[in-house]
């Protein structure tokens, strides 16, 4: 426990690197483009659009306000897969400067997730725009979002940095793991409804399916401008901490040997 | 690695008060090996992997590019590190600037260090020379504020006002090394790590630098510094460690090392 507040105060200093490496990942991702930071707003929006069209018939009886529905589940699943799959590369991208300097070498990983976490709040103000046009109700339970941001962030850092070390070692990891996302998605209700799914499946979803605890919770909050349920935050916060350990364990245990391999 | 932050804003004079008293030992290496792994064909992928453990051809092919290298730097001395291409020197580096872990042995630092090794290692060639000044400082560890106040100097000594808002992929490499090694000195740190910099960049800026490092070592900064040039190595070091696949051949006067290294390589 010493060891750990002593690791943490000696990597302080480096909490304005952190601010920097946030603010290069922003500021390159939108310079010389003619919109900016709009296209956070834009992008998810279009997409959403694209896809009321095409699914909104497929689903049309079960579900009112389609748009918002898909849209929240979207934003935070989006929100997953970005950030982790950004956090897979992000040992390997910055080798040149681990070979050259001494980092704290998590701060690359942690510097991903939270450019994205960024990148996620702008994209929240398209989901509003949504809210407006298609005259969903807005509610106090609106305030519970950050509750559900901090969960999903601590869980979605813990991936990374488990991805983060795997890759190193790894290259593969990343086909890997675009399958895996690509199967997780069609296993979380972000396009249809819970109750498509066969009973057997959906009773396995929402036991382990960590997005799934998220999904519903953003969509509680939102969607049916309702609190979630006990069972829903509590299966979150497990999973977020679950994932933590693992992801620091592993990457505190493998960091050394880093250097070897990049 | 104890380099504490605190002793970073050590005053210039208790520097100064600590330079005569030589008996305080700046960097103690004792019996570092580094190993790397060598195979010939490296296995980076999990079907390989897999593959070759069912096969069981997973062979650990190992190389040490440090072995059992032992010695203590004091306060204020600057120490030189010669040998031919593959001899350790910038592994050796690495290890004390905390880059590489080593295999076995310890190794302690007492005080704040300026890596220079290999400059601008930590430059985005798409952001723009002030953007990477920024980022440059807090990959030192520094903070913002510390990089504002100090802004300036670092324009002033790198020369290259005009050019501060262009990105830096349309540098030349001797204007990067110019900013880079304005960044990396702006410290008052107490051992600086000089990797063979110096050999890109024009002659006024080289002298420039050499200035700047003289200035440093007057202020009682220890140095540990990599060459090829021997001459130069003899004009700035007073020790010097001759280093031979990765053992140390001799280790003493700076004068006298050179003298033998340079009579074994004409031979």
């Amino acid at each position: 426990m010493f060891e750990i507040i002593n690791n943490i105060k000696r990597n302080f200093k480096y909490k304005d690197l952190l601010r920097q490496l946030v603010t290069r990942d922003l500021k390159l991702k939108y310079r010389r483009s003619f919109l900016g930071y709009l296209w956070s707003v834009l992008n998810p929006l279009l997409v959403m659009i694209v896809m009321t069209i095409v699914f909104s018939k497929l689903f049309k009886r079960n579900i009112e306000n389609f748009p918002v529905y898909l849209f929240s589940g979207q934003l935070i699943f989006n929100y997953m897969n970005s950030s982790t799959h950004l956090a897979l590369g992000s040992i390997v991208d910055n080798g040149a400067l681990l070979k050259k300097t001494y980092v704290p070498k998590g701060i690359f990983t942690l510097a991903k997730v939270s450019s994205s976490l960024v990148d996620f709040v702008f994209s929240l103000a398209a989901l509003f725009i949504v809210m407006i046009v298609t005259k969903a109700k807005f509610s106090l339970t609106l305030l519970f979002i950050p509750i559900v941001i901090i969960q999903l962030f601590v869980f979605c850092l813990g991936l990374g940095f488990f991805l983060a070390q795997a890759y190193v070692f790894f290259r593969d990891i990343k086909y890997i793991y675009n399958a895996i996302t690509t199967a997780w998605v069609y296993l979380t209700p972000v396009i249809y409804p819970m109750e498509v799914l066969p009973d057997l499946v959906a009773k396995w979803v929402s036991r382990v399916n960590p997005m799934y605890f998220y999904v519903s919770q953003f969509r509680a909050i939102v969607y049916d401008g309702v609190l979630p349920d006990e069972q829903l935050i509590m299966g979150g916060i497990v999973s977020a901490i679950i994932s933590i350990l693992i992801g620091v364990l592993c990457f505190r245990r493998s960091q050394d040997r880093f250097i070897l391999y990049i | 690695m104890n380099n504490n932050y605190s002793s970073n804003k050590m005053s210039v004079e208790a520097i100064n008060q600590h330079k005569n008293s030589s008996d305080d030992i700046m960097i103690e290496v004792k019996d570092i090996s580094v190993r790397f792994n060598l195979s010939n064909q490296k296995i980076d992928n999990l079907k390989e992997y897999f593959i070759r453990l069912i096969k069981r051809k997973l062979v650990f092919q190992e190389f040490f590019a440090l072995k059992n290298v032992s010695f203590n730097v004091h306060r204020g001395e600057s120490w030189g590190i010669i040998g031919s291409n593959g001899s350790g020197k910038s592994t050796l580096l690495k290890v004390i600037s905390g880059i590489i872990k080593p295999y076995t042995g310890n190794i302690k630092i007492n005080g704040t260090v300026a890596p220079l090794i290999e400059l601008g290692a930590g430059f985005d060639g798409n952001l723009t020379a002030r953007e990477n000044i920024f980022l440059n400082g807090c990959v030192l560890g520094h903070s913002i504020k510390f990089m504002e106040e100090h802004f300036d100097e670092i324009v002033k000594f790198a020369e290259l006002d005009e050019f501060l808002d262009s990105p830096i992929k349309n540098y030349s490499s001797g204007m990067v090394a110019r900013l880079a090694f304005s960044v990396a000195t702006i410290v008052n740190a107490e051992i600086l790590i000089v990797d063979e910099i110096l050999s890109v960049g024009d002659i006024s800026f080289k002298q420039k630098c050499e200035k700047r490092m003289e200035e440093m070592r007057n202020k009682g900064v220890t140095l540990l510094y990599v060459s090829h040039s021997i001459d130069e190595v003899k004009r700035i070091c007073d020790k010097v460690i001759w280093l031979n696949k990765g053992e140390i051949k001799m280790v003493g006067n700076a004068v006298d090392v050179c003298d033998e290294y340079i009579k074994v390589m004409k031979r």
